[in-house]
């Protein structure tokens, strides 16, 4: 007895490779490495391959492999001084045209890659890195909304000469307007309706006066909520990838969040300040009398004016103050018009910006409006043969357009084809402080603490697990070495399943990882301890083990059941650490079960099934 | 090797009074603490910034605090962390304050003052985030408590459940006593500390009730308690070497793992040892203080497929 078909053992034996294979990849450890895309994207050119080749060269900073890796040109280096060195060097080499990032780029053998085997990701607290949580201030946006509402339902109101007694502003999130007639009151939530976009009416009573009371909708509130989320989301992506880290995180997370995660940033009070840095909007009048212009760049521009580069190409003369800045919109968002069936961008102000627009446009009916879009820029660029960081402020106009009539809070720019539009649409939002957005999470971690945590689980995992092994081995002897194979068998398997999960490795995973080790064997010590005792029960060898598989099995079941019931209850509730340490405890008590019963018992079998004994070295 | 040559016979049932008298001591203690000064909670709960600073040479805390002496962070916390060399100063949140550059004016101070402070750690917490985590750790501490419940109840019987969430409670609130009582700082990962001792203080428990379910059917003879005391002492060599197997890694953790994950192992060490503590004194004690007994627990008609296996130990061998 004590056999087990050919299956299982082959079963086993199946698991064990598969596991060796996907947890190998994470023994070649990473090299630090220069990534060279071209700017949309693509395989820099043969050219531009051999130029920088042949220029970091002479640099005598030679990397140690260049190759092709998807889309990404990458150059190996051994240290991240000489990495950090050469990326600004190429990057100012380079200049624009080209991105260049800094990145740990995984030695992994090509042959394994083609088994779409790679090593698991690590987290901040292991390499060093920032992650921020931001939340974007929707209060903020609807009271503005609000604001804007108010200054919109007033001029309505004097057009269609509907009388009010009083027309404000309730608890900022609403306008409340008062009448003295219900018949005046029902004339006014239909022209409010027609004429303000996205407004909810409800009507009140207070002291015998009919009231209407103007919100913003549930929808309206969801949409801006998400329009300003995406946005957000978008402006700050520009800006992370403009750090040149290569896999950062931009995520939505919940309703109103984004987590930013940068791993491996040298210097986070430099992220959090290009972060911070939001492009800036104006609308300003076109000098008319220089319409369309005619110039040259670098002709001097009449007094009063300054010359700007449209994005469609040329140039053209705004005049030198603004009407408003971009801070007043509250929103912007393409749309199909609903008279001209043509696509337009639908404006909207705050209720000052609105009396602003209003009072500058009335008179100006027929001339050219233009939007002015400013963004801080920085780059590498060689000064004396030396990288060097600049920043810059680069301005272009993004649209030219007539005035038709009076504007006020909520206008649309029309003669537009949809991308236009929707381009537009996007750069107005991302000039907007319209959503302004604070950070309410942030951590960093310093690359050199990083490498210390990994050492530090490192060699943590390696002498518990050592010191568990050398004790099973002089407490169960040969059954002892045979749970510490399914002990490391276990750790191997770990390792695989959170490689091909592409899990995140944290320290508490780290931690997770430990205790499993120290609980696996736990399910071993049950077996080992049942089968002691029906040894002394007199039992024969063979029956004996057998009994001790089959007696200790039902608890075994019922303790890791319980156990994940736990890590269930932790990776569901629990954020950030918590999860990641339930992660790794989950996946360790689901392998563990399968290497200390079945391995084990493939193993015992081998060695002592199916024979006469003499003895049992337990 | 073995622990014990013979199946121990130690009275633990009829010494429960004892254990009950040792576990309502600490109790009183842990609860005191907590009332009386509370839990020193991390920054994940409170909010606020913290700012780990590691410096060339040895740096005073007095010297950090006198950087700091001028500026909006007066009151911060200022302590070694780890080693002379490091310091942490935390910051509760400010009103006022734009949250996100407290963490830089801060190690400006700093660098005034030494140039050779290098940064190692930021964590910024805001107010809204601290609530949202303390409220998702205390309902992560319920459901893990009620799901264990539910299953023990399912598995076993009621009164082993009510013994088995007894014995949590007792250890979570022996670590929560602890923290408070040293001081220690309560943090995201020490939560989860204490959330993996529930799942390590109830496998303990459930091998224990195993064992006493299985000789329910099979020792015919004696009273409830000695029953009892015969699964423990046969679980005995178990419960000790998988707790020495445990606290061997748990402690390679807390001398190796470094400051970060001090707190974390130091409470799993408290929860391993307080958690096989309790599963003997108080989900065993608790479950036959509450008159559990034999027809209790006789098992569903399913598990008689395997009795069979029983055969090759006479009853009169255990005694």
């Amino acid at each position: 007895m004590n056999r087990y078909p050919l299956w299982k053992y082959l079963l086993v034996v199946a698991v064990l490779a598969v596991g060796a294979v996907y947890a190998l990849p994470n023994l070649f450890g990473e090299d630090p490495s220069v990534v060279v895309t071209t700017d949309d994207g693509g395989y820099p050119a043969e050219s531009t391959r051999s130029e920088v080749l042949a220029f970091l060269e002479e640099r005598e900073i030679p990397p140690m492999a260049a190759e092709r890796r998807d889309q990404r040109w990458v150059l190996r280096y051994g240290s991240t001084d000489r990495q950090m060195r050469a990326s600004d060097l190429v990057d100012g080499k380079l200049g624009a045209g080209h991105s260049v990032a800094m990145t740990l780029v995984p030695s992994t053998p090509e042959w394994l890659r083609a088994l779409g085997a790679e090593p698991m990701f690590l987290g901040l607290d292991l390499r060093g890195g920032v992650h921020f949580l931001m939340e974007v201030d929707v209060e903020a946006l609807i009271e503005d909304t609000v604001e804007g509402y108010q200054q919109d339902i007033r001029t309505l109101l004097r057009q269609e000469r509907i009388r009010y007694t009083a027309l404000e502003l309730a608890d900022g999130a609403a306008v409340r307007v008062a009448f003295r007639t219900p018949e005046a009151r029902e004339q006014a939530a239909a022209a409010i309706e027609e004429g303000v976009e996205g407004v909810q009416l409800r009507t009140a009573e207070e002291g015998g006066e009919p009231l209407l009371i103007a919100a913003v909708g549930e929808q309206q509130r969801r949409e801006m909520r998400d329009r300003a989320v995406q946005q957000n989301l978008t402006t700050l992506r520009n800006r992370v990838n403009e750090l040149g880290i290569a896999e950062p995180v931009v995520q939505r997370q919940g309703a109103r969040r984004i987590v930013i995660q940068l791993p491996g940033i040298q210097d986070p009070a430099r992220a959090k300040e290009i972060i911070g840095t939001t492009a800036t909007l104006e609308f300003r009048f076109v000098d008319e009398s220089h319409f369309p212009y005619t110039g040259g760049a670098d002709d001097p521009p009449p007094p009063g004016s300054e010359l700007f580069p449209r994005r469609e190409g040329g140039y053209v003369l705004l005049e030198r103050d603004p009407i408003l800045s971009g801070e007043r919109i509250t929103d912007a968002s393409a749309a199909i018009g609903q008279q001209s069936g043509a696509p337009e961008v639908s404006v909207r102000l705050s209720g000052a910006g609105g009396r602003i627009m209003n009072r500058a446009t009335r008179d100006r009916v027929g001339d050219h409006m233009a939007v002015l879009f400013s963004e801080q820029v920085s780059e590498t660029e060689l000064v004396d043969g030396e990288p060097q960081r600049v920043t810059r402020q680069e301005q272009e106009v993004i649209s030219v357009a007539t005035v038709q009539e009076a504007l006020g809070s909520n206008f649309r720019i029309t003669g537009l084809s949809s991308q236009e539009a929707s381009d537009l649409a996007l750069l107005l939002r991302s000039g907007s402080l319209a959503a302004p957005i604070r950070i309410v999470e942030e951590r960093t971690i310093g690359p050199s603490l990083g490498a210390e945590n990994v050492q530090r689980g490192f060699w943590a995992v390696t002498i518990g697990f050592l010191l568990v092994i050398g004790f099973m081995a002089a407490y169960y002897r040969v059954f002892g070495v045979v749970a510490n194979l399914a002990l490391l068998a276990n750790l191997v398997i770990i390792v695989a399943i959170l490689s091909m999960l592409q899990a995140t490795l944290t320290l508490p995973g780290i931690a997770g990882i430990v205790l499993t080790v120290g609980m696996a064997v736990d399910a071993n010590v049950l077996i080992f301890q049942r089968i002691r005792e029906e040894l002394k029960a007199g039992t024969a060898f063979q029956t004996a083990i057998d009994a001790g598989y089959a007696k200790a099995l039902g608890t075994i079941a019922d303790a890791n059941i319980t156990t994940l019931i736990a890590a269930l209850v932790l990776w569901i509730f629990g954020s950030g650490p918590v999860k990641g340490f339930a992660v790794t405890l989950a996946i360790g008590l689901a392998t563990s079960m399968f290497t200390a019963i079945i391995g084990t018992r493939a193993a015992i079998n081998l060695i002592y099934g199916g024979r006469k004994l003499t003895e049992l070295k337990i | 090797m073995e622990l014990f040559k013979n199946v121990p016979n130690i009275d633990f049932m009829g010494r429960r009074r004892v254990g009950f008298a040792l576990s309502a001591v600490l109790l009183v203690l842990s609860l005191g603490s907590l009332l009386v000064q509370g839990l020193h909670l991390g920054l994940d709960f409170t909010g606020g910034t913290l700012v780990e600073t590691a410096y060339e040479e040895p740096v005073e805390v007095a010297e950090v605090k006198a950087a700091l002496q001028g500026s909006a962070y007066e009151d911060a916390e200022v302590l070694h962390f780890g080693s002379s060399r490091e310091v942490l100063v935390r910051v509760p949140p400010l009103d006022g304050v734009e949250q996100s550059t407290v963490s830089q004016q801060i190690l400006e101070r700093l660098r005034q003052d030494r140039a050779d402070a290098t940064l190692q750690r930021v964590e910024f917490v805001g107010p809204e985030v601290g609530r949202e985590l303390t409220q998702k750790g205390l309902l992560a501490l319920l459901y893990a408590l009620g799901g264990v419940l539910l299953y023990v109840a399912f598995r076993f019987e009621y009164r082993f459940a009510l013994g088995a969430v007894a014995a949590l409670v007792h250890d979570i609130l022996l670590i929560l006593g602890f923290f408070s009582l040293m001081r220690l700082p309560f943090d995201l990962t020490v939560l989860a500390a204490v959330l993996a001792t529930i799942g390590y203080s109830l496998n303990d428990t459930i091998v224990v009730s195993d064992r006493v379910r299985e000789n329910f059917l099979k020792v015919r003879k004696g009273s409830t308690e000695h029953i009892m005391n015969l699964a423990i002492n046969q679980s005995l060599s178990r419960t000790l070497v998988t707790s020495l197997t445990t606290l061997l890694v748990v402690g390679a953790l807390l001398l190796i793992g470094g400051e970060t994950l001090r707190g974390f192992s130091l409470a799993l060490l408290v929860g391993i040892v307080v958690g096989t503590y309790s599963s003997i004194f108080i989900a065993s004690a608790s479950s036959l203080a509450l008159g559990v007994s034999k027809q209790d627990l006789m098992p569903p008609e399913k598990e008689g497929a395997d009795q069979p296996d029983q055969t090759g130990m006479p009853p009169s061998s255990r005694s």
